[in-house]
């Protein structure tokens, strides 16, 4: 559980700079939808090499992001034997979630689900200040 | 020629502020220190207009007797702010804008650095020789 937390802190810091990165030459942002597309698709992409499959939102701060093929499951996602992992390697990338939004002014909670294993969602619960 | 360069962080104290060694330093702290304003007033009125080129450069900010004063934020609410000698009519637009460039990559390299923690006040020796030679080669130019 301290190896969570601490990839979650890790995450955190290099979604910060990274964001820093990526929005280099990018407009500046409309809102918090317009925000959330550049994490789902550029970022995603840029890190993950594949953009975020769905996009759902409830408009008040609920963003959940899916990702049918996620490339860090990929490799252990043979059968059911490595589900127990999967939260180890979710860890990183929620941090990764919550750190770039943060940079970009948005506070947030992120958690990370997984049913069937290539596939997982992050949930995205906006802090409103 | 830029007589003074600052970073100020995205809730508004400054992270780094480096001025060309006079007697009244003070009084580039107070400029960039104003100027926060209009660059808050800049940021809001773009956001509101809906087909505007939504640049992360500013432009001038205002113009004062002896200095001019350019801002610049990035997405990330983090402001550069330049204060050159209103005397030097060599700085373009141009050129501005490309020292802008300059510091925000500067900026994004050390904010890379992971022995930096955001949000602390800039030493990096590279950040800082970057910011000398822009207010140095400038001079001369």
């Amino acid at each position: 559980d301290k190896c969570v937390t601490r990839l979650e802190q890790l995450g955190y810091r290099v979604g910060q700079s990274l964001v820093e990165r990526f929005t280099k030459d990018s407009p500046r942002f409309k809102d918090e939808l317009d925000i959330m597309k550049f994490v789902c698709k550029d970022f995603w992409t840029t890190v993950y090499k594949k953009q975020v499959d769905n996009l759902r939102t409830n408009h008040q701060g609920v963003y959940v992001l899916q990702d049918n093929r996620f490339r860090l499951l990929i490799q252990i996602a043979a059968g059911k034997q490595y589900m127990e992992y999967a939260p180890k390697y979710l860890a990183f990338p929620c941090g990764l979630i919550r750190g770039a939004l943060s940079n970009l002014g948005m506070n947030c909670i992120v958690t990370a689900e997984v049913t069937q294993m290539p596939a997982c969602k992050f949930q995205i619960i906006i802090q409103k200040s | 020629m830029a007589v003074c360069v600052s970073v100020i962080a995205k809730e508004n104290y400054p992270l780094y502020i480096k001025t060309i060694p006079t007697e009244n330093e003070l009084k580039f702290h107070y400029t960039v220190h104003t100027c926060l304003d209009v660059v808050e007033e800049k940021v809001s009125s773009v956001s509101k207009s809906v087909n505007d080129l939504r640049e992360l450069y500013l432009g001038l900010l205002y113009p004062t007797e002896d200095y001019k004063v350019y801002g610049y934020v990035t997405n990330t609410k983090v402001k550069f702010v330049i204060v050159v000698e209103t005397s030097n009519t060599l700085l373009r637009d141009n050129e501005i804008r490309s020292m802008f460039r300059k510091l925000h990559n500067a900026y994004t390299d050390m904010l890379c650095n992971p022995f930096y923690t955001p949000g602390e006040t800039i030493k990096s020796r590279s950040f800082d020789k970057l910011v000398l030679q822009m207010m140095v080669s400038e001079v001369q130019s």
